[in-house]
């Protein structure tokens, strides 16, 4: 714990990018109590108002207020964002383990496997699945976890494969631990630093193929607001309010850009051998 | 490797739970009218015949006709497919023409204002949804000065003129996000080119650093620039998707997000096929250009 606030300390960046990514998390959860109004409720008095002191980003072409759909688009692109990561690592750790600790010809195949798959393009294949099996939000995202979880397979398979062969884990062996055991105490524990790195980039990946989803109207249905589907209705008015794309724009930037910076960081501070 | 990732696209679309064959029936549909369904499409044939069937027609150019439309999926590829290649190719000559001069700017003076600029910049523009870069261009450069079209596109062949005119803004926007990867991957291989023993030969041969930078750094991580121009294809690709919708360009995007939303199984398919087929393609001259590049690959 002492650990992660001298590390703090020493790189702003990075925990500038973590007080900025707990801070949405906790309006995601407060998201009912903190937000000025419903996010759904609809007055046609106030369509497209500029922002004042009661609507303090003005309202959409509905008269929703635009803060309160902001505060709650955060849980659905926390959860959407959070559950495609879940299933990248849950497919990719097991996956990547038996693949490097194996090896012979699971390995070989395993290998080619994720080839194939690191070679496709995420939104595309989330698209075919929501075509396929029906639109909405849990679907697309489950699609976008499929095909990240080659980047961790393939993470976790190169670290099995070294620690593997150590001495350490021959000197187990001879003691008598079992397969479980030596992947569980040796080989895990050596992979998840670079697991760590990756789902933190991962999440930003996540992040924008759900924006992407919603845009194009396969993510999230309406009225629920996500901050994708807030841009796929201020670019119906953009002729008329160009003003209206700037607030979920930038908390997708933001977050993103909270997400990769992190990301970063972690890399440096967990890479022994980028230590300065 | 083609069969292995179209295997997983047919297996992925046949696993997810839902009856295909019920949603194509729509709500309300008998017994009878869902098992008719089933026998036109082969649905009730195992997994395996369904996906060999589909497979021998698709490798000679039958990808099916479109359950909405009618019109076979291989033409609407065909027709669509020019305009994403255009917008693609042009971000790719952006993303190159501006990437590999920021990036050598940024390495040749590590840990300097111009460096952390330069860094700083390609961080917004990786984390900068591209769609969402795509409506500022349009809201400023097409609605609020007029100096671009603000939707469509106008094909190559027609008019090649108009035809850039109206692919410049989607291809600024898709290559936002590829300046930012040239620049930043082609700065950390060039630093640590150049902190590497040959170049002190250099230094002491007398060569100035912008020779040493140009000349032989260029050459040197060539090979690192081929696979970041690979990878960046790819992405574009992808990438494109969503881009295609802000200016409703008839592309292959739009191809599938019509499909996706209209329940178009066929056609979503038969444009995930020919992209696979072509970032397979793509991948395959990479791999021929690297021997070229770098003997000891070969």
């Amino acid at each position: 714990m002492g650990g992660l606030f001298a590390w703090l300390k020493s790189d702003k960046r990075a925990a500038l990018s973590l007080g900025f990514l707990l801070l949405l998390v906790l309006i995601a959860l407060a998201a009912p109590w903190i937000s000025p109004y419903s996010p759904i409720v609809q007055d046609a008095n106030l369509s497209l108002a500029e922002p004042d002191a009661a609507h303090l980003l003005g309202t959409d072409d509905l008269g929703r207020d635009v803060l309160s759909r902001l505060i709650h688009g955060a849980p659905a692109t926390l959860y959407a964002s959070f559950l495609a990561v879940s299933i990248a690592t849950l497919i990719g750790v097991p996956v990547g383990l038996l693949a490097g600790f194996r090896g012979g010809w699971i390995d070989d195949g395993i290998s080619r496997f994720i080839d194939a798959l690191l070679s496709f393009p995420a939104i595309v294949l989330a698209i075919a699945v929501t075509g396929a099996l029906g639109i909405g939000l849990t679907n697309g995202m489950i699609a976008v976890g499929i095909v990240f979880s080659p980047q961790i397979a393939r993470l976790v398979r190169a670290r099995a494969l070294v620690v593997r062969q150590e001495l350490y884990v021959d000197a187990a062996r001879c003691l008598g631990a079992s397969n479980t055991r030596i992947l569980w105490r040796h080989v895990l524990p050596n992979a998840i630093q670079p697991v760590i790195v990756q789902v933190t980039l991962l999440l930003a990946g996540a992040l924008l193929a759900e924006a992407s989803l919603s845009f194009l109207g396969l993510g999230i249905q309406p009225p629920n607001p996500s901050w994708g589907s807030m841009l796929a209705r201020a670019y119906q008015n953009m002729e008329i309010a160009p003003a209206q794309m700037y607030p979920p724009g930038l908390a997708i930037l933001l977050t993103a850009l909270a997400f990769n910076t992190l990301g970063e960081s972690l890399r440096v501070a967990l890479d022994p051998t980028m230590k300065r | 490797m083609l069969i292995l990732a179209t295997l997983v696209v047919f297996g992925l679309l046949k696993l997810m739970p839902g009856d295909i064959a019920i949603t194509l029936a729509g709500e309300n549909a008998t017994e009878e009218r869902i098992a008719e369904i089933r026998e036109m499409y082969g649905l009730n044939r195992p997994f395996l015949v369904q996906y060999g069937s589909w497979l021998a027609h698709a490798v000679q150019g039958d990808l099916s006709k479109s359950l909405a439309s009618g019109e076979a999926v291989a033409v609407s590829i065909a027709r669509s497919f020019p305009n994403t290649l255009l917008i693609v190719l042009l971000a790719m000559t952006l993303a190159l023409s501006i990437g590999v001069p920021l990036g050598l700017l940024a390495a040749s003076r590590p840990d300097s204002v111009l460096d952390r600029t330069v860094t700083s910049i390609a961080s917004l523009g990786i984390a900068v949804p591209n769609f969402w870069l795509g409506m500022i261009l349009v809201s400023w450069l097409a609605l609020e000065f007029g100096w671009f079209p603000a939707t469509g596109s106008v094909p190559f062949k027609e008019d090649p003129l108009k035809s850039l005119h109206h692919a410049l803004l989607p291809a600024l926007a898709l290559a936002a996000g590829g300046v930012a990867e040239v620049s930043r991957q082609l700065r950390s291989s060039m630093v640590e080119f150049l902190s590497s023993p040959p170049v002190r030969t250099l230094h002491a041969k007398g060569l100035s650093p912008r020779q040493i930078l140009w000349k032989h750094g260029l050459k040197n991580v060539g090979v690192n620039l081929l696979t970041v121009a690979t990878l960046l294809f790819n992405r574009l690709l992808a990438a494109t998707v969503v881009v295609e919708a802000v200016f409703a360009i008839p592309g292959m995007g739009n191809l599938i997000v019509n499909g996706a939303v209209h329940r178009d199984l066929p056609v979503v398919q038969g444009v995930v096929f020919v992209m696979v087929l072509v970032v397979i393609t793509v991948n395959l001259i990479a791999d021929v250009l690297y021997t070229v590049l770098d003997p000891r690959i070969a």
